[in-house]
């Protein structure tokens, strides 16, 4: 194992600043800080704040990690960095800074997807990926279902949101409920002790053909269902709606992860991102994919947030590809597309 | 002593490699920039890269960094501290700070009293006031143009280009626009020379992030029926 590169991993897209030393598929150090305790009063991530405190700790969370691993910066092989997609600013101190380590060590830099990393990271837990894989990304900021044929180069877009994020959706919702940022967690506890069958809410994009989502027309309906009950001046009884609406969202979710599966006769299915640790997402997929005969592989939570780990992955995968390094005048870009798994 | 400066607070991105003897006595070793206010992040590094290939002076050979700390727009201001962290980290070598006003009053060479200023964007200013082109006097600021007083004092830098209508003066025409990391760099060596403490490289904001605390709902809740 030891005659594999050592990656150092880079990662700023949103609120976390993550940064992990990774050797083929061995987690060796796994550093992340978090700025999500600055967001939480205004209710979703603010950039300006989120950028803020990357700077602050890009350096401090390089060496946590660095010290994990028993490992110095003279010994890192190449560097890979989060290029897109993600919030402008966020992203160019971390390019900034994996830049800069690159050029003062010697060392190859890689600019990789964000998206894509956050399948490699499933490598990171249960071995290589086979393939094709079918993944299926879900967080607050993308919901996104991929064919995997290789993740260092041959990514194909199935299908996307067209609106919000599903992780979107839950803060949304959370709000209108009065539980806390990020909603998340709290509207999976609060579902556990509600009916999901109380209320009806609409299923977006459901069976039209596509690969794509839409979750805003379900938030609007929950918004509806607020206001209505507040206006007849009843009580909302919140873990209902809760499940109520998680119960829409991972239908939709799960039913088109396994059905691309099913499609294109692939066994295997990722699901990662923050809402991969959603107890009723991982509980009706499992169902699914058992049914359908596909392998579920999901990430160990603290693997599915954003962190270092999965850039340096992926990164381990552009490098055994043996892919050209990045150039130092790297653009970053916030909406790269999923189909490259490696910014040029 | 080798010392390796940049700025990204502006519009410019500027940076220089200076040495100074035993003695004090300043030499460039290298500089270049470039206006483009869209991409810092872009042009950085291969700047400092066209820098040490220029002097062949190797990074592994500097003995500092120093930085522009603002005050400037904030994501090109971060690109030059993110850069000078992680590059002074990997090389083993102390990181400073110096305030970007100061470095472009220093290039003025002036030796009577002067206010510089650079854009702050949102029709604002970052400004502060020299006694000469070594010494501020107060707090870099961030204020409107037309409610700040110049006490009809020259004025230098961009900023004062940009407003000279509601300054009711005109900037110095010769005087420079920009910080340049020549400057910089010969200040920072100037004060490391005489044993002066360097500020901490860390980022003058001067303005809170923009962000609006929604209002609680105050509604009729119940857990479960
Ligand atoms: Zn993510």
């Amino acid at each position: 194992m030891s005659d594999l590169p050592l990656i150092m991993g880079i990662e700023t897209s949103c609120d976390e600043t993550g940064v992990a030393l990774v050797r083929g598929c061995e987690l060796l150090g796994d550093a992340v800080a978090s700025s999500v305790d600055q967001h939480v009063r205004f209710g979703g991530v603010v950039p300006e704040v989120a950028s803020r405190a990357h700077l602050e700790a890009m350096t401090p969370t390089v060496h946590r990690a660095l010290e994990q691993a028993g490992a110095k910066l003279s010994d890192v092989d190449a560097i890979a960095v989060t290029a897109g997609p993600g919030l402008a600013g966020a992203l160019l101190v971390g390019v900034s800074a994996a830049k800069a380590y690159a050029m003062a060590l010697g060392r190859p830099l890689y600019g990789v997807n964000h998206l894509v990393g956050h399948v490699a990271v499933d490598q990171l837990e249960h071995g290589p990926l086979p393939k094709p894989s079918i993944a299926l990304l879900v967080s607050g900021g993308h919901t996104s279902l991929l064919l995997v044929n290789d993740l260092a180069t041959e990514v194909v877009s199935l299908g996307d949101t067209v609106d919000d994020a599903a992780g979107e959706a839950y803060d949304k919702v959370a709000r209108l409920l009065d539980l806390p940022y990020p909603g998340g967690p709290p509207i999976d506890r609060a579902a556990q002790q509600g009916d999901p069958r109380s209320i009806r809410f609409p299923r977006g994009k459901w069976g039209d053909g596509t690969y794509d989502f839409s979750f805003s027309g379900l938030k609007t309906a929950v918004a509806r269902h607020v206001e209505e009950t507040d206006r007849r001046g009843e009580p909302l009884v919140v873990a209902d709606i809760a499940a109520a609406f998680q119960e829409s969202v991972v239908d939709v979710l799960t039913r088109k992860a396994v059905d691309a599966c099913v499609e294109h006769g692939v066994s295997t299915l990722v699901i990662s991102g923050g809402v991969a640790a959603n107890s009723a997402l991982r509980a009706l997929a499992e169902q699914r994919c058992q049914e359908a005969g596909v392998e579920l592989r999901v990430p160990r939570p603290r693997l599915c947030t954003d962190n270092g780990a999965m850039i340096a992955a992926l990164g381990a995968e552009v490098v055994a590809a043996e892919l050209p390094a990045s150039a130092l005048d790297l653009a970053t870009d916030t909406s790269l597309p999923v189909e490259s798994p490696l910014a040029v | 002593m080798l010392l390796l400066a940049f700025d990204t607070a502006t519009p410019a991105v500027t940076a220089a490699i200076g040495e100074s003897d035993p003695d004090g006595a300043f030499t460039l070793r290298a500089s270049a920039g470039s206006v483009d206010a869209r991409r810092h992040g872009e042009l950085l590094t291969p700047t400092i890269a066209r820098l040490t290939e220029e002097s062949g002076i190797a990074l592994t050979d500097l003995d500092h960094v120093a930085v522009g700390v603002g005050p400037g727009p904030y994501t090109g201001l971060r690109v030059g501290l993110s850069t000078a962290h992680a590059l002074a980290d990997a090389l083993g070598v102390p990181c400073h700070g110096v305030t970007t006003l100061d470095a472009l009053a220093f290039a003025t060479g002036r030796t009577e009293p002067f206010v510089a200023m650079t854009d702050a964007r949102r029709k604002e200013v970052f400004w502060a006031r020299y006694d000469d082109h070594l010494t501020r006097v107060g707090e870099v600021a961030v204020d409107r143009p037309a409610e700040l007083d110049t006490g009809d004092l020259p004025l230098v830098g961009d900023g004062a280009r940009m407003y000279a209508d509601v300054l009711g003066a005109a900037a110095d025409p010769v005087g420079p626009l920009h910080p340049d990391a020549a400057a910089m760099a010969e200040l920072a060596l100037l004060r490391l020379c005489r044993g002066e403490e360097l500020p901490a490289p860390n980022p003058l904001y001067l303005r809170r992030p923009d962000a609006v605390e929604p209002g609680a709902r105050k509604k009729v809740r119940q857990w479960v029926k």
